[in-house]
Order: C-alpha cells, then structure tokens, then sequence
C-alpha cells in the first residue's frame, strides 16, 4: 500500500534522511522507532506530502505522492504529533473543518463525523469547544480529525504523547480496529511497549538511516543472547549515548 | 473541491475570531471609543454654531478712559474669552496652561498710544502680551484683535467715527455637493483604518500560531493548493477587516450624522484597504519567526504606517518633503480616498486612484508573502 523508496532529505549541512526505505501493507501496523533527532518526524512529513524529498520517492497505491492538489493524498491520514486543534472551536467546528479539506460536505461529512466520533468515544461531546477537553480527550480528537475522509493509510506522529493509561489504552483500541478494517498504519513512537503491542512490523532509524526492518521477533534475534525486550533491542542498535 | 475547502477556510477564520472575545472588542469597541473621542476634539459634528474662544487675560494697569474702551471692546469680542485681572495671576493662568495669551495695558497706556496715533509725538507706549509657547497659532489672533480694539477705543477718545474695515468678508466652509464638514468622519476613518490593520495584525500572527500548534500541518497534508490556502486567508481577513471598517463608520453614521457622498467609492476603497491589510497580515506570517517577534515588530509597523498615512493628524500639517514621503505608504491613501467620499463630498471619481494604488500594495504584499512563506513542515 505505502512503499517509502530511497528517500533523502536535506537541511543545509544537516542530512535528516538519507536513503531511507520500507513498506507499509494493508491491514498493517508498521512501526518507526528512532531516538530524537533521527529523521523520524521528517519522513513521516515526506509522505504526507508536507516536504519534497530530494531524491527518491514515496508511493502509495504504486502511485508518487507529490504536489499540492494530488488526488493520491485523500489516501493518506495525518495525525500530527502536536495537537493539531483549535481549542476554541467545538469538536464539531473541527471535523467541519478538516472535512472540508478533502472535499467533504452535507450528508457525507456528517455520516463521517460520525463515524470517526463513534470510534474515538467522543460523539456525546461534539458540541464542546476543544479548550474544555482533557488531554487524552484531544488526543483522541486528533485521531478522529485525521481518519475523517476515511484514508487508506494512517501516519501517526507519536499519537499517545501525554496522555492517562485509559486514553492511551482506548487509542490502541482504535488502532487495531483500524486494521481490522484494512488500513496500513504507520506509527511513530518513543514507547518500546507501544511497539511491542500493536506492530506487525518495525523500522528502526538513526542518524537519518534505516538501521532494522524486521518483525518484532526477527529484532529480537539481533539482540544479545538473554535480551528480551524491544527496549534493549533499540539499545543495542542505536547505543547509549544521549540524543539531545 | 476548491470552494469547499476554501468557504471551510473562511468560514473557520470567522468563527475563531468571533470565539475571540478581546479581538472582538479591539476590532469593533476601541476604534469607535478613540474615533469618539478625538472626532469630539477636533470639531465635532461641524454644526456647533458657537465659535471657539481664545482664552486670555487682560491686566489694566492704566485704568484710563481709553484702556477701560480697549477692556471693553475685547469682553465683547466674540472670538475672546476674556478674563480681567493682575499681572501676577495673569503669569499663573498662562504658565499653568488655563489661559493661552496675557495682555497687560501698562499705565500712560491710553494717553500715551493716543499721542502716538494722532500727534505723531512722543515715544510709543509699550503693550505687553505674553502667551504659553504650545499655542503660539492663537497669539497672532489675540495680536489683531487687540490692535483692533485699540485703534478703535482711540478713535473713539477722539471723538472721531470709529474705524471699520472697508469690505465685508465673507467665509465659508467649501466642500462638494456642499456636504458639511464632520470632523468624526475623519477620525473614524483614521481609526476604522488602524484597527483593520490590529486585526490583520492578529490573523497573520495566528497563522504563525497554527504553524506551531501543527494546524499548518494537517492543512497542508490535504490535497488542496498552496493559492487557495492563501486565498482562503486573504478572504477571511478581508471580510473581517471591512467589517471592523463597517461597524466603526455605521456607529458614526447613526451617532454623528457622518455622511458618505459616494457609497461606491466608499465600499471600493474599504474594500481595498481591507485587502492590502490582508496582504499586510500575510506578510507577518511570512516573515515572522514566532508568534511573540512577529507582534512587537508588526506593532509598530501598523503604528508607523498610521502615523504616517494621517490617521492621526491630517498630512497636510507634515512638512512639505514628508507630506511627499507619505506617498509611500499606503494608509495614506486609503485615509485620503475615505475622507474624499465622506465629509469632502466627492463622488467614485476621487476613490479611483487610492481604490487602484490599495490594490496594488495588496498585490505586492501578497506576491512576497508567496514567494517568501516557508511551506516546507519538516
């Protein structure tokens, strides 16, 4: 469904991205885990289409995504690491909003409001400005905003960021719901147990490049004898030493 | 797929700023407040029907019969305020500011200027006037009216017919169509004017704060074009910035009687100025870092254009050279195209070039905006 080909990405003397490459499948989860810093951010922003990667190229459906007004973008979702809201609009306003942006009015921005409501657990506080939410409640709501014109693929930017075990919990539910429905998902996140839980499949990134790409079980092969953990896994693949 | 997302752009900014208690009233309440109060001070509504006085004081040190004439003839005069009294108190009221002009008639006065007149012998008496240096526009008036009175309170000594002038003047304000002069027309295009640009000050500021919240993010992820995002803007602003303009002249209209004399003219000027305040709005979120530079520096470039553009203080009291330099700035235009079609009386024909030259400072504004955003998220 997604298939990310040799990507470079530039910041002046700054290499952010540098040959980097995976596939999302349908009805998967992938997770991309990488310390601070190590291009993460920046690749998911070059498959939503919001940078240009200099060279290589992000496919979807076999199919670039590039240009402002590409069609191929309805297929993907972005739920930005930040909260992507407008605190003093209700939930409603929002989705009114983000709907509109992928040509969603009437009857079928409503039937998708809905839904995407529904799903999240907020339907009974659509009428609420956002500023009155908790934070696992806008968390929730940046979920519903990006799934709203019903995408094929998902990109999640560190989507639990703040948030109590309940919410954190209520998301995953979401997410495996998500799959269930076919949808590739791309999961970027500093929580080794998030990973551990939802992935099919995980990316590891450092320093710009793709350092692991395998199953949770496969990673673990390349852990020192007796490590079990994701965790130690990451360790030894992208060291100790402070990411500042 | 176009005008959808670009109505939901609009549609969205209105909403925000309605949901924004202190930009309402900055938008709406404080322009009026100000135009009020500076339109109350400057003239009024033009239809006050007693002049404004000159308040000074007059000290009779010669008690003479020709002094007493002269004292008479300035109480009576009615373009003065006359207050009689000592020369030391006469010094406290003008240095304190109460009083603008002081004249003190020393003694031998009456005789003495009486002599000098009709002899032409003898020294010329001395007649003292001293005045508080802020209003020196008012001492060359007292000066004319005092000498009037003098020639006068002599000729009459003299038992000769007192002097007149040997013409009647006759003064009258002129504008077109005859349209009566509202200095709250003035004031509240001033400030209609420079709380258009607070609130395009504030939306282009709030697009720096999307950017940071990473609203600028999901917008850009979806599949709409780079012109409409920044058309949607530039429709939002301009909707909001004329209604701050509408809402501030309908409260001059209704409560000081301000008249437009072409509504054409007046709508295609608004709506110009409204658009370059757009373009000014879209040149902050450009340029700016963060949300808190952007303010202080944007502040004072909307204070500056203001000044400048007369919004304040008419530009014909600029020197000559700044009067040309303020060519340059496009509140000036939109000042003189305003005044043109309200108390000036003009009709469309005035509002064309400042309507024009409006537009295209909003064009350039919003040539660099494009050109200078940063629309790459990484």
């Amino acid at each position: 469904m997604l298939e990310v080909r040799n990507v470079r990405k530039t910041f002046g003397p700054l290499v952010a991205v540098d040959d980097v490459s995976f596939t999302v499948e349908v009805g998967k989860l992938t997770g991309l885990l990488g310390p601070n810093g190590a291009g993460k951010t920046t690749t998911v922003s070059m498959i939503a289409g919001l940078a240009q990667p200099e060279r290589g190229s992000v496919l979807v459906g076999g199919r670039a995504v590039g240009g402002d007004t590409n069609p191929i973008k309805k297929k993907i979702g972005l739920v930005p690491q930040d909260l992507a809201l407008y605190d003093e609009l209700s939930a409603r306003d929002n989705l009114r909003f983000f709907g509109a942006l992928y040509d969603l009015s009437g009857a079928a921005l409503d039937t998708a409001m809905s839904s995407a409501l529904a799903l999240v657990g907020l339907a009974d506080r659509v009428r609420d400005k956002v500023k009155t939410f908790s934070g696992g409640m806008k968390r929730r709501l940046n979920l519903a905003a990006g799934l709203l014109h019903d995408p094929d693929i998902l990109l999640l930017d560190e989507p639990t960021v703040g948030v109590d075990p309940q919410s954190r919990n209520a998301i995953f539910e979401n997410l495996e719901e998500l799959k269930r429905r076919g949808k590739a998902l791309l999961y970027t996140t500093h929580y080794m147990e998030e990973a551990e839980r939802l992935a099919d499949r995980i990316v590891v990134i450092d320093r710009g490049r793709v350092i692991a790409n395998d199953t949770l079980s496969g990673l673990r092969g390349l852990a020192p004898a007796g490590a079990a953990s994701l965790e130690s896994v990451f360790l030894t693949l992208t060291g100790r030493s402070l990411r500042d | 797929m176009g005008l959808t997302a670009f109505l939901a752009m609009v549609r969205k900014d209105l909403l925000l700023f309605m949901s924004d208690r202190r930009a309402v009233i900055v938008a709406f309440a404080v322009p009026i407040f100000i135009g009020s109060f500076i339109g109350s001070i400057t003239g009024g509504m033009g239809n006050n029907s007693e002049r404004p006085r000159v308040k000074i004081a007059v000290v009779d040190e010669d008690g003479s019969a020709v002094s007493k004439s002269i004292v008479t003839g300035l109480q009576s005069d009615e373009n003065l305020n006359v207050t009689l009294t000592n020369a030391g108190d006469a010094k406290d009221l003008v240095q304190t500011g109460t009083l603008a002009v002081g004249v003190v008639l020393p003694k031998a006065f009456g005789e003495g200027s009486r002599r000098a007149l009709l002899q032409q012998s003898g020294p010329k008496p001395e007649l003292g006037v001293f005045y508080d240096p802020s209003r020196t526009i008012e001492v060359g008036m007292v000066q004319g009216l005092v000498t009037q009175h003098v020639m006068q309170a002599i000729a009459q000594s003299a038992g000769v017919p007192r002097p007149s002038l040997p013409f009647t003047l006759n003064a009258a304000p002129e504008t077109s169509n005859r349209v009566p002069y509202n200095a709250y027309a003035h004031s509240f295009a001033g400030m209609g004017i420079q709380f258009l640009l607070f609130s395009a000050l504030n939306l282009g500021i709030e697009m720096l704060v999307e950017r940071e919240k990473g609203l600028w993010a999901r917008l850009r992820s979806a599949p709409v074009s780079r012109f409409l995002i920044v058309g949607g803007k530039v429709a939002s602003i301009t909707i909001i910035s004329l209604m701050t303009l509408l809402v501030s002249f309908g409260f001059a209209m209704f409560m000081f009687k301000v008249r437009i004399s072409s509504v054409v003219g007046f709508f295609a000027v608004g709506t110009a100025c409204s658009m370059m305040a757009a373009g000014f709005g879209l040149l902050i979120a450009a340029l700016g870092n963060s949300p808190k530079t952007a303010r202080g520096v944007s502040t004072l470039a909307a204070l500056v254009m203001v000044m400048l553009g007369g919004a304040w203080v008419p530009t014909f009291v600029f020197p000559k050279w700044m009067q040309q330099v303020t060519l340059a700035i496009p509140v000036r235009w939109a000042v003189d195209g305003l005044d043109a079609t309200t108390w000036r009386g003009l009709g469309m024909s005035s509002a064309l070039i400042p309507t024009v030259i409006l537009l295209a400072f909003a064009a350039v504004f919003t040539a660099i905006s494009l050109v200078r955003f940063r629309w790459e998220e990484a």
